[in-house]
């Protein structure tokens, strides 16, 4: 078997940066004054801010959001922090007494509570010690599921519930792991994308991509994994395709949401899949749908 | 080579440089996908790769309530000196470094935000031409802009040293550090004129140690606003890519 190996110098990189003439906001980089006069006007210190004598300086690098008298700067990229009510994507790590603990690629380990799991068979009861013996058999240790935030503690760890069919294990797909931030916040992050494939995407940066599935809602709350039915091979090269096109757009810092992720798939066409990987096709695609998303906007 | 041609009469150095002035300081943030935070950097020949990952959770018997814990590791590669080595990072140069390293990045990171976490901080040095310590600081700060931790201000390193006796260098190369000068290596938060690190590799007379510092220092603030002028230029390209729509325009 011969393979094609692709060697370039750093000299001839491609550089993929999407940048154009728009106006660029007013950043902020750690140690800027944002503010001098706190005392009048009764500013409020957000996050990615810290006062020193009366000043309000910014602490990270990134844009002012103001809301009231609020400030706060967000930065480009940072770990997930949660919000509740967010949908993620997230490996359980540990099997613990009552409850999981779960990686969600924030700065804290999360936490699923056994009472926040739906039963397998949708039971509605108290959890019994019975039902802590079992917890292996439900998630057992790198075993990926989708979740929501349901509360944040004191220290900012996150703590989540599956208590929805439409969360739960996953069985068949690819993780694909991106910043946090290049996930743009929508209404729903569960899509069935036309090509064929189901996406799921995490808030966390972490995206789920699987074959689509007929929804018929089986009650047994999203323990059932199917492991030993093929996936048909057109369906996995969809799969495939799609995970090319997203590490695409996120290699050159494009946020993701369906729109965007359909379009590259679409500009994607001419290209193999595999040549897909190339930096010359990374860009083209990032590039494409970029203009498409601007038009649709316009 | 004797001391006191360090500058020629024509006041430059040995590579050309006048001595007042850093070497051509060439940056870039993101360089990996996998880390949160990294960042190249390239002063004069020093090149210099740092990846900040985290914060994340840090082991149950590390694990402090009261504030993040800050891990560095620093590395030369085998190649990056003239004669060719196998530097095991466990070795007492490296090990020592390390400390000096985590000594100034705390000084600059807002340590109480993350309690129960930890920062691991990576530092390869690919190429050392002297100065190793100031570009591995300058490229760990712009790491952990990256990776948007927040930070009291920017933290900057430099060198300086005396030269014919009396006239202080700025940012020594590798030729002017074995010539045998003292070597005066300086890390500071140039916005409130707060130092975080300091060490000498040689003594001073005392007389000398002000103006050197002096000179240190005004290295630091020039290495600030070059750093500042790259996030900036980081920040636009990734804001623009995205179209401000992470940061909520």
């Amino acid at each position: 078997m011969t393979t094609t190996v692709n060697i370039r110098l750093a000299s001839s990189r491609v550089n993929n940066s999407l940048m154009n003439g728009d106006t660029i906001p007013h950043l902020f980089t750690p140690g800027e004054v944002i503010t001098t006069i706190t005392a009048q006007q009764n500013f409020m210190r957000g996050h990615g801010t810290y006062g020193e004598d009366d000043i309000i300086k910014a602490s990270v690098a990134g844009c002012l959001e103001r809301v009231n008298k609020l400030i706060s700067i967000k930065p480009l990229k940072s770990r997930y922090v949660g919000e509740v009510g967010d949908v993620v994507v997230a490996r359980i790590i540990d099997v613990q007494q009552k409850r999981w603990k779960v990686d969600t690629n924030s700065r804290l380990d999360s936490v699923l509570l056994l009472s926040s799991v739906n039963l397998p068979g949708g039971e509605l009861r108290r959890r019994s010690v019975e039902d802590e013996h079992m917890m292996r058999k439900y998630l057992q240790e790198g075993d990926l599921i989708s979740a929501e935030v349901q509360s944040i503690y004191d220290d900012g760890s996150v703590s989540l519930h599956t208590r929805s069919l439409k969360y739960g294990k996953l069985s068949q797909g690819v993780l694909v792991k991106v910043f946090p931030s290049l996930v743009k916040r929508r209404k729903t992050h569960f899509h069935n994308l036309t090509c064929g494939a189901s996406v799921i995407l995490g808030n966390n940066g972490f995206i789920w991509i699987a074959p689509t599935v007929n929804s018929e809602v089986e009650g047994d709350g999203g323990f059932t994994q199917n492991l030993t039915e093929p996936v048909a091979r057109p369906e996995r090269e969809v799969i495939t395709r799609l995970r090319n096109c997203i590490l695409a757009l996120a290699n050159c810092k494009m946020m993701l949401y369906d729109t965007s992720i359909l379009y590259a798939y679409e500009e994607s066409m001419k290209y193999r899949i595999d040549e897909l990987l190339h930096q010359e096709a990374i860009f083209d695609v990032a590039f494409l749908t970029q203009h498409r998303l601007r038009l649709h906007d316009e | 080579m004797s001391g006191h041609d360090l500058i020629s009469e024509q006041g430059l150095r040995l590579d050309g440089r006048r001595a007042n002035e850093l070497r051509r300081i060439q940056c870039k943030l993101g360089v990996f996908s996998q880390p949160d935070g990294s960042a190249y950097l390239e002063q004069g020949n020093t090149k210099v790769l740092a990846a900040v990952y985290g914060p994340h959770q840090a082991a149950a018997k590390k694990s402090n309530h009261e504030e993040v814990i800050v891990n560095c590791q620093y590395s030369m590669a085998t190649f990056s000196t003239g004669e060719r080595k196998n530097r095991p990072r466990g070795d007492r140069k490296s090990q020592e470094m390390t400390i000096h390293l985590r000594q100034a990045l705390s000084a600059a990171i807002k340590l109480e935000l993350y309690p129960k976490s930890q920062i691991d901080i990576f530092i390869e040095v690919l190429q050392a031409d002297g100065g190793n310590y100031c570009a591995s600081i300058n490229a760990a700060t712009l790491a952990l802009i990256d990776a948007g931790i927040a930070l009291k201000e920017y933290v900057c390193a430099c060198t300086a040293s005396l030269a014919n006796g009396d006239i202080p260098m700025m940012d020594i190369s590798h030729l002017e550090e074995v010539s045998g000068g003292p070597t005066l290596t300086v890390a500071s938060l140039p916005n409130s004129h707060r130092i975080a690190f300091m060490e000498m590799s040689q003594r001073f007379h005392l007389d000398h140690l002000p103006k050197v510092l002096k000179t240190a220092l005004a290295g630091c603030k020039e290495v600030q606003v070059i750093l500042d002028k790259a996030v900036r230029e980081h920040l636009a390209h990734v804001g623009s890519a995205g179209d401000w729509q992470n940061v909520g325009k």
